[in-house]
């Protein structure tokens, strides 16, 4: 790791730290906090059932695809053990299946190639 | 049955604490390699210990963390490193707006703490029975969320002491790198339940991998609203719940 953080002092790293930690805390509360007995229409709340399924696929799919980005090349194990994961679970409803399913494949593919 | 004073909703609220204690309790063994392998990252990237256990004290997004850390050891300028990772964790604005029609009533120290604690998988497994459950109770509701903090919140701070306190002893190829992933698509698959859940899901698939191009991690969110809107209008057509 080239030569580490040797460029940052200990005050910048403190301010980022308490930064994104002001900030993160604040997305977290954000709509939580404000809304409290407020009744949401009916679309949004429509909108908000999806988050869950619409959010985490998209985090996950870089990650899955391009796991060595910047390098664009795909990663076998990575792709193998994604699909298995996604099988298993929603075949069993499992997500401790899916996730030894994911991990055993995963590590299989990694080891044979 | 006399010798138990406690009122049927305290006991309600201790039985969804521990369900939902035991419902997260598997996914410590994804935030455990994860919390480890962010102190042995930092410690070895040059962070001091008392740094370390900072950011996972008080940030506690360790997708975010290891986005600033990429970005320090870089040397990319101060507003960057900030900005990137709150863009990283914006979508934790989704998971607010979505816990709120669940938790909004709450007290608002209890919503605090939610807050602090709304992380991936507290909210994915709190949402999910949330869904599959709608008679659960407003309390019943705030115990469970805070019994899944429990496998999750301590692990990840002590795990990162013990990374940062291993530090470069340890290699960091074990496998890590997919702990993270296959959490993600464990806690989706089994919530694709109607063919708009589906839909959604691979939207957001597609969306993602159209939006890639885009610099830090910021297509995540162009990509889940679209996949939500996608979701929403095939529920709408077809009526689907």
């Amino acid at each position: 790791m080239n030569n580490g953080l040797a460029n940052w002092s200990s005050a910048e790293i403190w301010f980022i730290i308490a930064a994104l930690g002001v900030a993160t805390f604040a997305i977290r509360l954000s709509f939580l906090g404000l809304i409290g007995n407020r009744e949401l229409p009916e679309w949004l709340l429509r909108h908000l059932r999806y988050t869950p399924v619409a959010i985490l696929p998209a985090l996950v799919t870089p990650l899955v695809v391009w796991p060595d980005a910047p390098d664009t090349s795909l990663s076998p194990p990575h792709l193998a053990g994604a699909v298995a994961a996604m099988a298993v679970g929603y075949w069993r409803k499992s997500p401790i299946w899916a996730v030894v399913a994911g991990m055993a494949t995963f590590l299989l593919v990694q080891a044979l190639t | 049955m006399a010798a138990d004073t406690t009122t049927i909703p305290a006991r309600q609220q201790r039985s969804a604490f521990w369900r939902g204690m035991r419902d997260c309790g598997p996914f410590m063994f994804v935030a455990g390699p994860f919390g480890m392998l962010f102190g042995v990252v930092a410690t070895e990237a040059g962070l001091d210990l008392l740094q370390v256990m900072g950011f996972s004290v008080v940030v506690i997004a360790g997708a975010a963390q290891f986005a600033a850390l990429q970005l320090m050891l870089d040397d990319a300028p101060t507003v960057i490193v900030i900005l990137s990772a709150i863009a990283v964790n914006l979508r934790m604005a989704m998971y607010s707006a979505s816990l709120a029609p669940h938790l909004g009533p709450a007290p608002f120290w209890q919503r605090i703490l939610v807050g602090y604690m709304n992380v991936d998988q507290t909210y994915a497994v709190s949402v999910l029975k949330y869904e599959a459950e709608p008679e659960m109770s407003l309390p019943q509701k705030a115990s469970y969320f805070f019994g899944t903090c429990v496998p999750i919140v301590p692990v990840w701070y002590t795990t990162t002491l013990i990374g940062a306190l291993l530090g470069q002893s340890i290699p960091t190829d074990w496998g890590l790198q997919f702990a993270v992933p296959v959490t993600f698509i464990a806690l989706v698959a089994p919530a694709l339940r109607t063919p708009a859940h589906i839909a959604a899901a691979a939207a957001s698939i597609l969306l993602a991998l159209a939006f890639s191009g885009l610099p830090y991690n910021l297509g995540l969110m162009p990509a889940g609203i679209g996949a939500m809107i996608v979701g929403a209008e095939v529920e709408r057509r077809i009526g689907a719940r």
